[in-house]
Formats: C-alpha cells, structure tokens, sequence
C-alpha cells in the first residue's frame, strides 16, 4: 500500500553482482542527469525560479503599469497584509473552507468507498458513475452549481418547495452564513466522488484474510470497518487528507465562479484575495506577499506529508 | 440467514440512491437547461423537463449565426485550443517525465532521494504564488496570448505530477527483466524502450489520462495569461458566459457539457485505468 | 563540487529554457495592419452590429483589419491590466469605463489623443462625455457610450395594485411596494443589484445623491460616512428587512435585476438602458410592453434640500493603449466607431454621442428610427443631466470595493451602516495616503 501511493526508496533489490553495479556506476549517473535534464530545465524554469521571483517581488512597492518603478520597501508588504482586517477574516473563511470541504469529503468519501467494497446490486454502476463529477471541468461545475442556488430561478428553491420543506424561496447565496457552506456542497460534488474513488480502490488491496480473522472473533461490521480497515487505510487516507488539504487551501476557481467572495467577502479565500490585489487593485507586491504565505503553507503540509509517507520506512 | 443477508443488501442498496442522486440531479438540470428557451428556463416552478425543448443553443455553438452572441460564435475555437493545449501538455509530460521517473526510480546517482522529494514538493506549490513572476516573464518574452505559454506554465502542474505517477509505475516493473536485458548487452535507454515502457504502457496511459485532465481543467493560468481567441481555453469561455449582462444562461450550460464531454468520455473509456492510477497514488483536485 | 555541478545545470537549465521560448516567431509587418480592440458585450450594440460595423470601416479603409473582442463587464479592467503587461500589447484599443480612467493613466495605458481630436468632434459630442476622458487639459480616449442607469417600472403590475402614477420619492416607492406585496402581485417588488460588485456602488450613488449626500466634501475627505450616507444604507437594508427588495438582491448583478423583472416577477427596477429594449423582446422577456420609464426618485430629505433627481453616470469611451504600434490605424477606427454617421446610422440600438442628433429634425428622426426610442430617447434627455459622477482616483477600484463591503455588511446585518461606512471611510482615508 505505502509503495503504491508515495515514491518509494529505490533499489533495494540490486538484481546484479556489486562489483558490476560499481563499475557502471559513473556512466549510470551521467546518464541519470542526462534523462533528468529537460524536466529540470522545466522545473526550475517555471516553479523553482517563479518562487524565488515571487519572495523577491513581496520586498517590493509592485504597483501594475509600464511606467511604474519598483522599490524596495522591506517587509512593508507584509506588515501591510497582516495589519488589515479584510487578511484576517480571509484567513478565516479559508480555513472554514479547507476543514469543512476536506473533513466532509473524507468522511463521506470513506462511508461510499465501503458501501462500493459492500457491493451492494448496481455497485460497478454506481463506481463508474463517481468519475463523472470528477471529470467535469471545475469551472462547469461551478456554473452549474451557481445556477442551482439562483434565488429566483434555481433548482435548489424549486425542488425545495414541490417538496413542502420551503415556503417561499430563498435568496441563498445572500445568507452570510449560508453561502460558504453551499461554495462547500458544489466544491464537494467535484472532490468528493473522487476521493471515493481513492479510498475505494485501497480498500481494494486490502487482505481479506484479516477482516475475515476478524469475523471469526466475532466483530461486527462497525468493528471490523474501524479495527481492521481502517488502520491500514491510514495512509491512503492521509494522502488524501494532505493533498486534498493543500488544494482546498489555496481554491480559487470555484470560488471565482460561484460567489466572487460575497455577500460581504464571507466567501473571500486568500487566492482571490490575492487575485484582487494582483490584478484588480493594481498592487502586486502585496500580491506576492499572499501568496508567498499560501506557499508557505503548502511546503509545510509537503513536508508533513514527506513525513508520514517515508519516516516509517526509513527505520525499516 | 439468507434472508438477514438480503435485507443487508437492499439496504445497502437503498443506500446507494441518495450518493446517485447528489450525482445526477445537477446534471439533468444542466442537461435540462442547456435544452431550454430563456423564457422557459425562468419559469417559477421550475420546468424540470423542457416543454419545449430546443437545440439552438448547440447549433449556436457549432454552426454559428450572427444573431447568436459572440461567447457562442467564439467558443468552437477555445475548444480547439483546450485539445491543442492538453495534448501539448500530455505527450511532453509523458515523454520527458517518464525519463525522470525512469532515472529516479532506477538509476542510482546519489540524488534520487532528494531530488524526488524536490519534485514532490514543487508539485504542492500552488499556482497563485506562481503566477506573478511568470507573467513577469511571459510578458518580456512576448508570450502572453498565446497557446505557448499555457503548455509551459502548465509545466509547473502536469509534469511533477506525471513525474510521480510514472516513479510508481516503474517501480513495479521486476527489475530481474531489467538486469537480463543489461545482460543481453541493452544500455539504460534500450532498457527504458524496450523493457519498462512496454510493461508499463497501463501507467503510460493512466499518467496521460490524468495530466490531460489536469491541463483540461486548468482555470487560472487561462484566466491571466490569455485575452483573445488567440490562445482562450474552455474554462474561460465558459467564465465568460457567467457574469455577463447580457445573460445566456442556457448558452452557457450549452457549452458547460460541451466542456464536459471530452473529459467524462475519456474517464469512462479508460476508466479500468483511473483504478491503476488511483492505486498509484494520483490525486487530481 | 557537487554544489558547482547543481547550480551550473539550474543556470544552464534557465538560459535553455528562456532560449526554447524566447524564439517564438514575431508577425512580419507587411500586408495588412490587423487592430485588436477590446470591449464589452453588454450595453450599448451588440455584438454583431459593431462586427458589421468593423467589416464596413474595413471595406474602406483596406489597409486595416480590425478584430474584436468581447467580454462581459466584470471581465475587461482585469483583461486591460493583464493585456497591457504583452509587448506589443495583447489590444491597441479598449473600452474605458467612466471610472478607470486615473488608474490607467497613472498606469501610463493610455495614449493621450489631445491633438488628435478634431473642433468637430470637440463641438459636436456632448461635454460630459469628454469630461470623462479628460484629465488636467489632456484627452485619453473618445467617447463611444453615454449610460446612466434608470428607474423601470412594471405598468401592468402597477395597474392591478390600483397605484396610478409611479413613485418620485423613494419613501412614497417604499409605500406602493407595500401595497404590491400585500396584494400578492409580487412577493419582493424592488429588485437591485447589490451584489459585491460595482452594481452596488452604482445604486448606493443613485441613493447617496437622491438624499443630497456625496461620496467625498469639498477637501476631498469621504463623506458618504455622514448622516445621509448612513440613512441610505438604513432605508436599504430597512427595505430587505421589510420584504419589499428582493433579498436576492445582496448577490444580483445587474444581469440578474434583468432576469427578475423580465420574468414579470419585480414591480421595480434600477437598472441600465439595456433592459428596457429588452423587456420588449420576447424572445427573453415574459413582459412584452409592460415595462415603462420614471424619473429615478430621490428621498424627500433631498428634494427638501432641493435635489429634483439622481442617477449615476455608466458612460464610457475608447482608449488607445501607449504602447501600440499601430495608433493612427486605432485611431481611424475609433473615430469611424464614434462618428455621427456610424451613430446616427445605429442609432436604433444605442442612443448617439452627438448633441446634434437631440435637436430639431433630427431628434425627429431619431425618436422615429425604432420603436423603442420614442421611449428611451425622452427618458434619456431626462435623466441624463442627473446623472453624478463616481470618484475619479486612481485607486478607485480598491476603495469601491471597500464600499462595497461596508454596504454588504450591513445590509448582511453584520455591522451597523454608520460603523461600516466609518471603516470604509477609514480605508479611503488610507488609500489617499498611499
């Protein structure tokens, strides 16, 4: 399982005599650089030298225009950034976006991967079906989910009231506390099957032998789900977790799509914050600043993940 | 017994209906809308089937007229331009990856570790803190606007990513295989066409399903770095027909399951080969 | 060693790199100069009548052809900031609308066109509108639109309610939707765009100035923060609380204001021109002939203060970018695009930009060129001398959208109007500073 979600250490099993392996050793990694060099040529062209780039520019007055001058102005950027309030509830509503997506996704996501495992009639049709969402383009899904909500027109407010649970219908993205939730549900239509689809195809792999040891003894099949597969999903689910973390952190487009970050920047993630100051309000540095930060972020969730994923096999 | 069973099963069963419909009911009413008049699509309760169910927001697309509104008569040529662009970006992660991923996995060299775990975490690097410097630099190279620049920048995504796929792939390939081809007097690159890549064809066209997909989907960098026809991709055509004053609701869903389509038949064909590379480890967001 | 190794192959990587995509070809410059001009598919023509009126300029002037490109409004301040950063740039021309000038001009988008304007445009084209390209003596762009947004109302539903002449105060509107509402002819009678977006700035200034306010006194310091700022926005989120504006309204643009009232499902609207001919056009609109024009109302503080009406002005105008090669060509086009002929010849869909076309036989002729005018025409020459500008500083797009927030939340009920408007008041206090 761990060797099939994460790169594994190589070459544990040399196939030829040392002393033949040594003597290939020098032209082997000659050519180990010569097949790695065009994607790290790409690499280093459009992620490493970006990055660097991009903490360079948050030290910077960036204001957008071809006539305008760039000074260094230290860490003004970031005492900007953190002095405003608009940052902080951007955090905010971040952070209630990436827990509730993710937490969600992972619970239902685990609850349909064991209900697929269960087959229960029509589960090969009901598999194939998750990876339609998955595959519809997130800027479509979001429009059709904006569309959905319309207050006036929307599917939402028509099935509601045929089905008596509304009486009037209702304007649901102007409801503060309403309209990231509902970001959430259309965000989750896309991710959810999908990490249904993950969760499932592990639990695939799993020996049977001991959940059926497990039977034996007499566990139920709550018990058996959480002492026995459980425990060896734990890495497939925190891939999962992790990178399913790391992109709800930084989401965008869906956002972009849906609400615009209102009514009242209750739905403002720090990628469209920092789109607005980039684009809109003309002030790059600032801009870099934000998303340096995201990206502090995301290197830290890497590195937890490069954690968890290698440590247990290096004490092997 | 068997009866306690099937009634586990029904229920299981019954289970399944409520995950199909959170599927379904949203695509039968972008189905439904993209079927629909405007009159007919702003009718209160809403027409969950068409009563008079019209074509012209498809015919718009593909044959356009010059009453249709300019998204429509435009958005035929953003679809050439998405295939362009993913299949640019497909076949040179697939090519110049799976040399990396080969050279990670199996040739040893003193950097392989570190050198994964770098290609790891450029792929969590998000596209926002990108961007910038990038535009910075399309923009001094006079890329901007044109498909170029999104094969490139979407680089920065699909090719560690296919990196890491391909890694896990290669590394199920038995490397007796490989020390008899070396026997039979095979260098690493007669290694690399003749034995990995044949045993790994699945993971080839998982990875390519995949980073298709990726570069498919991709919103943002269209969004930045393109402006006309020149170079517009599927997503922000379909953007454009949101917010818009002169609303074309029912255009839009038109060309959302337009957008749809390529994407969802090419899951469902290989779909035997999402499975291999879910069980590899991809996570498309 | 080692280290050397690594950072000599990143250089060598990046001097490959900017080598493998720094030889994309450049267009020979011979043959035709093709323009790219960059606007919005929303007010004003639509799309196909401006593509025929590039393919007639074209048939002139075979030298010069001209491409198009149309967005939505949301889309254009973006698409410029991002079109101007390509060398040369991704437009030669683009729509301005009337509050982007400072920023594009401390940005140095745009070409200054002073010397290019002739007495007769200068003469012949209403002065508000060259006010809006004019800054310190200099003009940056030729005007092409004149919008302002307007007061509709539904005659049908009006009739039923037994209401017979349409509201001129916001009070006595806030009295007939009540009637409206209580009768059942509409569940929410006003609708508005108050979405987080330039639509709610536009309908805070139709309120803001309809109550004497203004968004900045005489030193240039906010004032919306003052009392008639705060009982505008009391009386909005009062109307939301009331049922009587569509609570919808917090996330309508005014694409959705349309949708609501062409559905016949809102007594009133505060919306742009656009809506008007196309509440008429059945293939859209469930209220074919129901719609008709009032003066926008004002609130009886203002007219007690003397204010007879208040509209926001949403004209706009074309801008040659600085950095295009081919400015006379952009220039031609522009000009073609603005000219009396072109106007007067279009001017069943768009009212002209020309004082003439408004007098004598002319207004005749106008108001006669389709069924829609005899309409907008006198609704026009109405509101139009109403209409108030919006600020004009070059960071108008951030402190808009910190308006825009104040105004959210309070309407959201997250703050009060009088603490809201007081921190967006703070941060354009702030941004003057910048």
């Amino acid at each position: 399982m761990r060797r099939s979600t994460s790169f594994s250490p190589m070459n544990k099993n040399p196939g030829l005599p040392a002393a033949t392996r040594l003597s290939l050793r020098d032209q082997d990694a000659r050519i180990a650089w010569l097949l790695l060099a065009p994607s790290l040529i790409v690499i280093a062209g459009v992620t490493i030298w970006p990055i660097i780039s991009t903490f360079i520019l948050s030290f910077l007055d960036a204001p957008t225009g071809i006539n305008q001058t760039r000074t260094f102005i230290g860490f003004t950027n970031y005492l900007t950034m953190l002095g405003d309030q608009v940052f902080w509830e951007t955090i905010g509503r971040t952070m209630h976006f990436t827990l509730v997506s993710v937490g969600l996704e992972l619970i239902l996501g685990l609850a349909i991967a064991q209900l697929i495992h269960s087959h229960p009639p029509g589960w090969q049709f009901l598999r194939f079906s998750l990876i339609i969402p998955w595959a519809v383009p997130t800027i479509v899904n979001g429009a059709m989910w904006r569309w959905i909500y319309s207050a006036d027109f929307g599917a939402l407010n028509g099935l509601l009231m045929q089905l008596g649970l509304i009486k009037h219908y209702v304007a649901w993205l102007s409801m503060p506390d309403m309209a990231m939730n509902l970001v959430i549900l259309a965000d989750m239509w896309h991710t959810m099957p999908f990490v249904a689809l993950i969760l499932q195809s592990a639990l695939a792999t799993l020996p049977e032998e001991l959940n059926e040891a497990a039977m034996m003894d007499g566990a139920n099949a709550f018990q058996r789900f959480l002492y026995v597969r459980l425990p060896l999903l734990r890495p497939a689910i925190l891939v999962a977790l992790i990178v399913r973390t790391v992109e709800a952190f930084r989401v965008f487009d869906i956002v972009y799509i849906i609400t615009s970050g209102g009514p009242a920047f209750r739905t403002i993630t720090i990628s469209y914050l920092t789109y607005l100051n980039s684009f809109a309000y003309g002030k790059q540095g600032i801009g870099a600043a934000l998303s340096f930060l995201i990206s502090i972020f995301t290197i830290l969730m890497a590195f937890v993940y490069i954690r968890i994923l290698y440590r247990p096999e290096e004490s092997q | 017994m068997p009866s306690r069973k099937l009634i586990n099963k029904l229920f299981l069963f019954l289970l399944t209906i409520p995950v199909l419909l959170f599927i379904f009911l949203p695509l039968l009413w972008l189905f439904n809308a993209s079927l629909s008049t405007q009159v007919e699509l702003f009718s209160v309760p809403p027409h969950w089937f068409p009563q008079h169910p019209i074509l012209q927001n498809y015919l718009d697309i593909f044959f356009p007229s010059q009453a249709a509104s300019s998204v429509p008569r435009t958005y035929a040529v953003s679809l050439l331009n998405s295939i362009k662009v993913a299949s640019a970006v497909t076949v040179i992660c697939l090519v110049i990856g799976s040399f990396a991923a080969y050279a990670l996995v199996r040739i040893p060299f003193g950097f392989n570790r570190r050198i994964q775990l770098g290609i790891l975490g450029t792929r969590m690097i998000p596209e926002i803190s990108l961007v910038l410097p990038l535009f910075i630099i399309a923009s001094s190279l006079h890329l901007i606007n044109k498909p170029i620049v999104l094969i490139l920048t979407y680089m920065s995504f699909a090719l560690p990513f296919a990196i890491w796929m391909m890694a896990a792939f290669f590394q199920t390939v038995p490397i007796e295989l490989e020390d008899a081809a070396r026997i039979d007097g095979c260098n690493r690159l007669g290694i690399l066409f003749r034995v990995v890549i044949p045993i790994s064809v699945p993971g080839l066209i998982s990875t390519a399903m995949f980073v298709f997909l990726l570069a498919w989907d991709e919103f943002f960098y269209a969004l930045i770095f393109t402006n006309t026809l020149a170079a517009k991709t599927v997503p922000v055509a379909i953007a454009e027909f949101v917010g818009r004053y002169a609303v074309n609701i029912t255009g839009m869903m038109a060309g959302g399951i337009l957008a749809a389509v390529p994407p969802v038949v090419l899951a469902l064909i290989f779909q035997r080969y999402i499975v291999s590379g879910l069980t590899a480890g991809a996570v498309k967001g | 060693m080692r280290t050397i190794h690594k950072i000599s192959l990143l250089a060598l990587a990046l001097i490959v790199l900017a080598g493998m995509i720094g030889c994309a070809p450049k267009p020979a410059a011979s043959g035709p100069v093709t323009i790219h001009i960059l606007t919005m598919d929303q007010a004003g023509l639509k799309p196909a009548e401006i593509d025929q009126i590039a393919r007639d300029f074209e048939a002139q002037n075979p030298d010069i052809k001209v491409s198009m490109e149309y967005l939505g409004y949301d889309f254009v301040h973006d698409k410029i900031v991002t079109g101007m950063a390509a060398n040369p740039p991704a437009y030669d021309a683009v729509l301005i609308d009337v509050i982007w000038p400072d920023e594009f001009i401390k940005a140095g988008y745009l070409l200054d066109v002073t010397d290019r304007v002739t007495p007769e445009m200068k003469a012949g084209i209403f002065p508000a509108s060259w006010n809006g390209v004019t800054r310190n003596g200099k003009i940056y762009g030729m005007p092409w639109l004149m919008d302002v947004k307007y007061f509709m109302y539904n005659k049908d539903i009006l009739a039923q309610a037994g209401i017979t002449a349409p509201p001129t105060t916001w009070e006595e509107l806030a009295d007939q939707a009540q009637i409206i509402k209580d009768q059942g002819l509409a569940e929410f009678p006003i609708t508005w765009s108050w979405n987080q977006k330039e639509g709610v700035t536009c309908d805070f200034a139709v309120l803001l100035f309809g109550n004497g306010g203004a968004f900045v006194d005489a030193d240039g310091k906010p004032a919306f923060n003052n009392d008639k700022g705060v009982e505008i926005l009391t009386w909005m989120k009062q109307t939301l609380d009331d049922g009587l504006s569509n609570p919808s309204a917090i996330s309508s643009d005014e694409m959705a204001v349309e949708a609501d009232f062409l559905a016949g499902k809102s007594a009133f609207a505060v919306n742009w021109l656009f809506q008007y001919s196309d509440s008429n056009d059945a293939s859209k609109s469930q209220i074919v002939g129901q719609a008709a024009f009032a003066p926008m109302p004002v609130f009886e503080a203002g007219r007690a203060a003397g204010i007879e009406g208040s509209s926001v002005d949403g004209s706009s105008s074309f801008g040659v970018m600085a950095t295009t090669p081919y400015a006379d060509q952009t220039w031609k086009f522009l000009t073609y695009l603005s000219s009396n002929e072109v106007q007067t010849k279009y001017s069943a869909e768009m009212l002209p930009i020309w004082t003439a076309d408004f007098e004598g036989d002319d207004l005749v002729k106008l108001e006669a060129a389709n069924p829609s005018n005899p309409v907008t025409v006198p609704a026009f020459l109405g509101q139009f001398p109403y209409a108030n500008e919006r600020p004009t500083v070059a960071y108008y797009n951030e402190a808009s959208a910190a308006l825009q927030l104040a105004i959210q939340e309070a309407l959201t009920g997250t703050k009060s109007p009088q603490q809201a408007l007081d921190e967006a008041a703070a941060k354009w206090i702030e941004l003057a500073g910048q």
